[in-house]
């Protein structure tokens, strides 16, 4: 079964810059992604890599320098903000400190002028849906920062957006709170059918919620996919590291193609697909994750990697492997932790499919 | 801990000792002297006998008349009245300009900004007589405006707008000497504002109209208030305009007291009567503190 997917969001060659009296800073180049109706997108990077910036040129608070932007297929680009069916939850909730929580749940429905007695309801509406209905009287002052989060979220769907653009909304929250709100954001998307465009920095947040998720770095969209996507085959060396841990190992090619074999510098082969214009005796670099790493016990004379660091988690631990040229991190499974302890000389083995050429 | 913030709270009010003493000096003392003059006998010559008398603020409400009876006198309560009215018709005015104009101020670029503040300070560096003085140049006849109108054939020569000594007269002058006392209070809260709130304002569709009326305007309510109060407190004593711009045809309370002071020389009545204003202005700033509690009751309630 395959559902016809409806663009809710295109970008088409955005390009933002900010000139001020004597720098100019390139936020955004060029870049183009689409996002699904009815999608928990995210767009996730380091700070400063431009996310904020899309954000708001979806919602209207930063002019274009370049490029289009389609909501529904309809060009928004020149609709100011009170024009465009998106909301906004702040990173800061920006909650109107002189309205109580009602009334700045009720504070768009009022703006496009909807009658009162649907503006009750749908306000207590909205409020029921994020919990905050014992609420309803309090100013923003009087509510903690969970609560005022929730209240930002009830402020921006109170008008059935079509989009909903959400800005780093778990980030001042600590850390119990932040993962419980990720849940209840997901659910509620999944209930209101309304699609989100969801900002972070946090990979763990972007991995968990999103249905699809664009990694951007310094203005530029590094891959678009879905967690399992970008987790597993990164296109590059920057995602691979920004998201989970990974190993990114120096070796050579021996052959290339479908079953093409290269050795490392730890002196192992591995099977895996080479690209074509990679050629016999090219340095590659190959990535995989720690733990896909299989280690097995071996003895000094015959393997020169030994377990150089050793940190006890818990549930499992990370070993640091040391060879004279290289370090290569794995993840040693709860069944193991008994099995090796520091300074023991081991051997290691790649699964099929779990190594990759990467760029 | 407990010791401590004893110690903390002894600690400011020694640091602050120099103040209260400056404060003591300089505004409590003049009080008192002038609350002590109130309670004096007049002199004719000037200064006081020294002599407990209420004939002060007797005068304020009655006279006595030919056959040394006391009666009834409205005449100083219709110019507390009149100058009621003109201090809050000032004061209405100056927020109606002042307003936009903060708001027009703390939209632009930080540069801009400082400059339009320091062109609003600019009148403080010049004397206050001096200022009116030109406003009699250019409301008066065959002055600024009326020249100007001659200029385009809108009046002939002969004829005048007859713009001075009038109650608009007064105002303007009010209005202008008091502005800047409204806008850099409203300006300042608009500063305070956090300009994200407005950012969520638009984006829950709101216009331009809106955005001031839900937003800002209820945003910037202190910087209103203190401006209203540090614009009506002033007028309401004010004697410079009202003599110079109004000819002082009819009378107002600063100018009032001024006379008692100075031709009349009739201290204790000019001081009773400052004590009475005094006391106005206090009035007011209570009601207006009381207003503001019943709002804030009323907004967290709602
Ligand atoms: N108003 C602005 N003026 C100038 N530069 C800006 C402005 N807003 C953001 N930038 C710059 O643009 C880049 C991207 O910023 P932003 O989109 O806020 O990043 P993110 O949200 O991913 O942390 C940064 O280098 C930032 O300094
Ligand atoms: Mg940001």
């Amino acid at each position: 079964m395959t559902l016809k997917k409806v663009n809710a969001i295109e970008v088409k060659n955005v390009t933002k810059v900010y000139r001020s009296s004597n720098t100019e800073t390139r936020a955004l180049r060029n870049a183009n992604l689409t996002i699904y109706d009815n999608e928990f997108f995210t767009l996730l990077g380091p700070s400063g890599c431009g996310k904020t910036t899309l954000l708001r040129l979806i919602a209207g608070f930063e002019d274009i320098t370049e490029g289009s932007i389609n909501l529904f297929d309809q060009e928004i680009v020149n609709l100011p903000p009170n024009k465009r069916p998106v909301n906004t939850v702040f990173q800061q909730y920006s909650l109107f400190p002189h309205l109580d929580v009602y009334e700045n749940v009720a504070f768009g429905l009022r703006r496009l002028k909807k009658d009162e007695s649907l503006t009750k309801k749908r306000t207590m509406e909205v409020l029921e849906l994020v919990q905050m209905k014992d609420y309803a009287t309090r100013k923003p002052n009087q509510l903690s920062g969970g609560q005022q989060q929730r209240v930002a979220l009830a402020r921006a769907l109170a008008p059935e957006p079509k989009v909903l653009l959400l800005d780093e909304p778990l980030s001042a929250l600590d850390l119990k709170l932040r993962q419980a709100m990720r849940y209840e954001l997901k659910t509620l998307q999944r209930e209101t059918g309304i699609t989100f465009v969801f900002v972070t920095h946090d990979q763990e947040e972007a991995l968990t919620m999103s249905d699809r998720i664009a990694v951007i770095n310094e203005g530029e969209i590094q891959q678009i996919g879905e967690p399992e996507q970008i987790y597993e085959s990164p296109s590059n060396k920057f995602v691979a590291n920004f998201i989970g841990e990974a190993n990114l190992l120096s070796g050579f090619c021996k052959t290339n193609g479908e079953n093409g074999l290269c050795e490392l510098y730890t002196g192992h082969s591995i099977n895996l697909f080479v690209p074509s214009h990679i050629k016999q005796n090219d340095k590659v670099t190959i990535f995989i994750r720690p733990e896909r790493i299989k280690i097995v016990k071996s003895s000094k004379d015959k393997s020169q990697l030994s377990i150089s660091e050793f940190t006890y988690l818990g549930n499992a631990a990370t070993i640091q492997l040391k060879s004279n040229e290289q370090i290569i991190n794995v993840n040693l499974p709860i069944e193991d932790l008994k099995v090796f302890k520091k300074g023991d000389y081991v051997d290691i083995e790649f699964p099929k499919g779990s190594a990759q050429v990467i760029d | 801990m407990n010791i401590q913030g004893e110690n903390k709270t002894q600690n400011r009010i020694y640091s602050l000792l120099p103040l209260w003493i400056v404060v003591g000096i300089f505004m409590i003392g003049p009080l008192l002297v002038m609350a002590v003059v109130s309670l004096m006998e007049s002199n004719v010559y000037g200064g006081v006998h020294f002599k407990f008398s209420l004939s002060g603020y007797r005068q304020i409400l009655f006279d006595t008349n030919l056959f040394d009876e006391i009666e009834f006198n409205p005449a100083y309560l219709i110019i507390i009245g009149r100058s009621f009215m003109l201090a809050l018709v000032a004061t209405f005015i100056s927020l109606l300009i002042g307003f936009p104009a903060a708001y027009f101020i703390s939209r632009q670029s930080n540069r801009v900004k400082n400059i339009l503040i320091f062109l609003v300070t600019i009148p403080f560096w010049t004397n206050l007589l001096i200022r009116t003085f030109a406003w009699i140049i250019i409301l008066g006849k065959g002055g600024v405006i009326e020249s100007s109108f001659n200029f385009f054939g809108l009046l002939d020569e002969e004829s005048s707008l007859n713009l001075m000594y009038t109650n608009s007269a007064i105002l303007i002058g009010l209005v202008y000497s008091y502005l800047p006392l409204m806008v850099l209070p409203i300006y300042a809260s608009m500063e305070k504002m956090d300009l994200r709130l407005l950012e969520a304002a638009t984006d829950l569709y709101s216009n331009r109209i809106e955005l001031i009326r839900k937003i800002i305007l209820p945003l910037s309510m202190p910087g209103i208030i203190g401006g209203s109060i540090l614009v009506f407190v002033p007028c309401l004593g004010a004697f410079i305009a009202p003599d110079l711009l109004g000819g002082g045809k009819k009378l107002l309370l600063g100018s009032l007291i001024q006379f008692q002071f100075s031709y009349a020389r009739n201290w204790p009545f000019g001081a009773a009567m400052a004590m009475f204003l005094l006391a106005l202005v206090i009035l007011v700033l209570i009601f207006n503190a009381r207003l503001n509690r019943k709002h804030r009751e009323y907004a967290s309630q709602k």
